[in-house]
């Protein structure tokens, strides 16, 4: 029993440390999430314009990445992620965690009421580009690097 | 000889004493006639507020980072840090005390159009009616009637902050002789009606050049520069060049330029940056047959690199 059970112990911490292991560095995490979130708005733009017919399965799928990824992204900020890997992460990211973590949840609002909506033509995602243009704005000027 | 040195003399004092009449005349604050200003009838407040958003009336004067509603209460305070001094950004709510609800349309439109205050002093180019001078006085009567109905602040804001000789107003004087004129920017021989209401709205209203194209030491637009970018005058960074030539926006199509006027996304889908933010917000209110002339506009200037 006791045999068994420090068996399952290390098994466990070995699990966890393989999981660990192959995890990747928060930074590229997030970087890979918001990414992901730029193809989204890429394809939904891409419909607004007019350079792509409109088509619903893709806004369904961009607007579901879009507040998948903001709701999981705040969460990649663990303490010692400031820097390395490039992140254009301002520190203000861990001054003002609840205003961070708030300007997250505009965007992940902002995308659910979309998806509820379901924009119906290319007009509509127009103006669903509008709506999520501000809210991206606005979380980068205060949480992330300004670009030269 | 003593005659010819005597004469000469006369004759240099009597240069200077010109000079100093010209300049003195040269220099003194000019509204416009009484008569500009008369039977413009009733303004139309959906042009008025065109005219508000495009010329980002809210981006200096609402309170810093005001957004939706409050946009609109233009109760001054901002403070404009230049190479100059600290300009203080007044109250031009409705309000009669604070603001300018007592205003009439003239005090408004010679403000607007002749950098001429209420008290006929001459105002500071940073207020930009270098740019707005190009608005015809019905333009004028409209953006004043809409912005008549906005809310009043009773927000007293504080005088400009400018060390010695830049707080000398007469100087202003010289300052309009040499950059202030409602010429247009660029001469464009074969603009199409969309390009001429594009270049209306970026060279008037929309003031673009103010910071977009680069300063002399005197504080005056290089106009062989026009829109090519300049040094940020809040601080770090540059304003971009926003000419065909330019590197970073250049290649911008014409519907990438309006639809990042509408969303604020680049054409790689990033966001608007920086003092754009609030400018694009502005931008954003304006109808797309207006975004669609900017953009026409933007790529019918001078390429500069």
């Amino acid at each position: 029993m006791r045999l068994s059970s420090c068996a399952l112990a290390v098994a466990a911490a070995s699990l966890c440390l393989s999981s660990a292991l192959a995890q990747e560095a928060p930074q590229i995490v997030r970087q890979n999430l918001m990414k992901e979130i730029g193809r989204s708005v890429g394809a939904m733009g891409a419909i607004a314009k007019g350079e792509k017919p409109y088509d619903a399965a893709v806004v369904e799928q961009s607007l579901t990445t879009i507040s998948t990824n903001i709701q999981a992204f705040p969460d990649q900020f663990p303490p010692g992620s400031e820097e390395g890997h490039e992140t254009d992460a301002l520190p203000t990211v861990w001054e003002r965690p609840e205003e961070f973590r708030s300007q997250a949840d505009e965007l992940y609002s902002e995308a659910q009421a979309l998806l509820a909506a379901m924009p119906a033509d290319q007009a509509a995602v127009g103006e669903a580009m509008r709506r999520l243009g501000a809210t991206c704005s606005d979380c980068h000027e205060t949480f992330r690097a300004k670009k030269q | 000889m003593a005659l010819r040195w005597s004469r000469v003399l006369g004759a240099g004092a009597a240069v200077i004493v010109l000079g100093a009449a010209v300049l003195w005349y040269g220099s003194a604050p000019r509204p416009a006639s009484a008569e500009t200003w008369e039977g413009l009838g009733e303004p139309d407040l959906a042009r008025g507020e065109a005219l508000f958003w495009a010329g980002g009336c809210t981006g200096c004067h609402a309170a810093d980072g005001a957004k939706g509603e409050d946009a609109r209460i233009l109760s001054g305070g901002l403070a404009l840090t230049s190479p100059f001094g600290t300009f203080h950004v007044p109250n031009i709510s409705s309000d009669p005390e604070a603001g300018i609800g007592a205003w009439t349309l003239a005090e408004f439109g010679n403000a607007m159009t002749r950098g001429v205050g209420r008290d006929g002093e001459h105002l500071y180019p940073s207020f930009p009616y270098t740019s707005y001078v190009r608005m015809t006085p019905a333009d004028v009567n409209d953006l004043y009637g809409y912005l008549q109905t906005l809310p009043a602040s009773d927000n007293v804001t504080p005088p400009h902050d400018l060390p010695f000789p830049y707080n000398m107003r007469m100087a202003l004087g010289p300052w309009k002789f040499l950059f202030f004129g409602d010429e247009p920017r660029v001469e464009l021989a074969s603009a199409d009606d969309r390009i001429r209401r594009g270049q209306f709205l970026v060279e008037g209203p929309g003031h673009c050049g103010e910071c977009h194209t680069p300063r002399n030491a005197l504080g005056g637009l290089k106009a062989d520069l026009w829109l090519a970018g300049a040094a940020n005058p809040e601080g770090e960074g540059r304003i971009p060049n926003i000419t065909p030539g330019s590197r970073s926006v250049g290649s911008w199509s014409e519907a990438d330029l309006v639809s990042y006027f509408e969303t604020g996304f680049t054409p790689d889908y990033d966001s608007v940056g920086g003092s754009m933010v609030e400018v694009q917000q502005n931008l954003s209110h304006l109808p797309g047959e207006d975004l669609a002339a900017i953009a026409a506009y933007l790529k019918a200037v001078p390429a500069r690199e």
